[in-house]
């Protein structure tokens, strides 16, 4: 009888304890540097094709994914912010963001913090909304940052006061 | 005589803000441009060892300003050098002072001391970054002369020869 108990309460353990690493796996390994070019082509979207969008009146939801500083000082007008990706809390602020969101809905991350292939934020934001289910999920090409790329061309940019 | 020495810096200020303006205008662009040959916006701040850091109280040293984050690859890059540079330049007037813009200080704490800079590291905001004129994207990294007055601006990962031949050449200015 002990023996059973023993080796019930030691599957209880083992069961618990895999169901936290399934837990904690899989935003441990969003975590991990994931570098932008692992987007796909057909799901960027260039500045000037969504400032043509904006303009024409055409409102996904848009969000920045990168530095909280940086979207302070100026963001798409309408964005809002849900990051750093490139960190745990972060990831788990966009997680939070678009839990409730129907998977189909229009999306677009963005975050020019630096040159497209180093920022650390994209990836692993596009990621983990690609492993949420979400369909529609569009990332801006910002190919050196956010002033250069979107508010230097004069798309229209505001800032947290 | 002091009307006399007055009129020199001013003169010197006016002389080395064109001719660097006019080096450091190839490095720059857009709305960049109104910082420089302007005097560098005044900030007081705590860095992350607990220093006040004036940068008024700069003035007569060559600043270094570096706007960079823990996450921003391009930085780490560039911060090694840069600690270089502050030995070697140091004696001949160069400070450097890093603003980090990072969420939080958590990071920046452990990552100073990993990287070993030597030079303070302030937390940086968006009102600071307005000032400089808007930093949209790191790093960038300032340089200003000993009368206070802004010479380039480098944005992205600037070829650091680049940065240090700037430099060079307003810490051989008066």
């Amino acid at each position: 009888m002990m023996k059973i108990r023993r080796l019930r309460s030691g599957t209880c353990s083992g069961i618990l304890a895999l169901a936290v690493l399934a837990a904690v796996a899989p935003r441990a390994r969003a975590a991990e540097p994931i570098s932008a070019n692992r987007i796909p082509q057909n799901q960027l979207i260039q500045p000037e094709t969504l400032h043509r969008e904006l303009e024409a009146g055409r409102r996904p939801l848009i969000l920045q994914v990168g530095s909280r500083m940086l979207f302070d000082e100026a963001h798409i007008p309408g964005a809002e912010y849900a990051g750093p990706a490139s960190r745990p809390e972060g990831l788990e602020v966009l997680r939070h963001r678009v839990a409730g969101l129907p998977r189909n809905r229009a999306m677009v991350i963005y975050c020019g913090c630096c040159p497209w292939e180093h920022c650390p934020n994209i990836g692993p934001a596009w990621v983990l909304l690609h492993q949420m289910g979400f369909t529609r999920v569009r990332a801006l090409y910002i190919a050196d940052n956010f002033g250069a790329d979107w508010v230097h061309q004069g798309y229209g940019a505001e800032g947290v006061q | 005589m002091n009307a006399v020495y007055s009129l020199r810096v001013a003169r010197s200020v006016v002389v080395s803000s064109v001719v660097f303006g006019f080096l450091a205008g190839a490095v720059m662009g857009h709305s960049e441009q109104t910082l420089l040959n302007r005097p560098a916006p005044q900030f007081v701040r705590t860095d992350v060892e607990g220093t006040r850091i004036d940068l008024a109280q700069y003035r007569g040293r060559v600043v270094l300003l570096n706007f960079w984050a823990t996450w921003c690859a391009p930085c780490r890059i560039e911060m090694p050098l840069f600690v270089q540079w502050q030995q070697q330049y140091g004696p001949r007037g160069l400070e450097i002072i890093g603003v980090s813009i990072d969420d939080s200080e958590a990071p920046v704490r452990p990552f100073v001391a990993r990287m070993r800079l030597d030079y303070p590291v302030v937390m940086g905001n968006a009102k600071l970054g307005d000032l400089y004129g808007g930093v949209y994207g790191v790093p960038v990294t300032f340089l200003i002369d000993r009368h206070g007055i802004v010479c380039a601006r480098f944005d992205g990962g600037s070829s650091t020869s680049r940065i240090e031949a700037e430099m060079l050449k307003i810490l051989a200015a008066p």
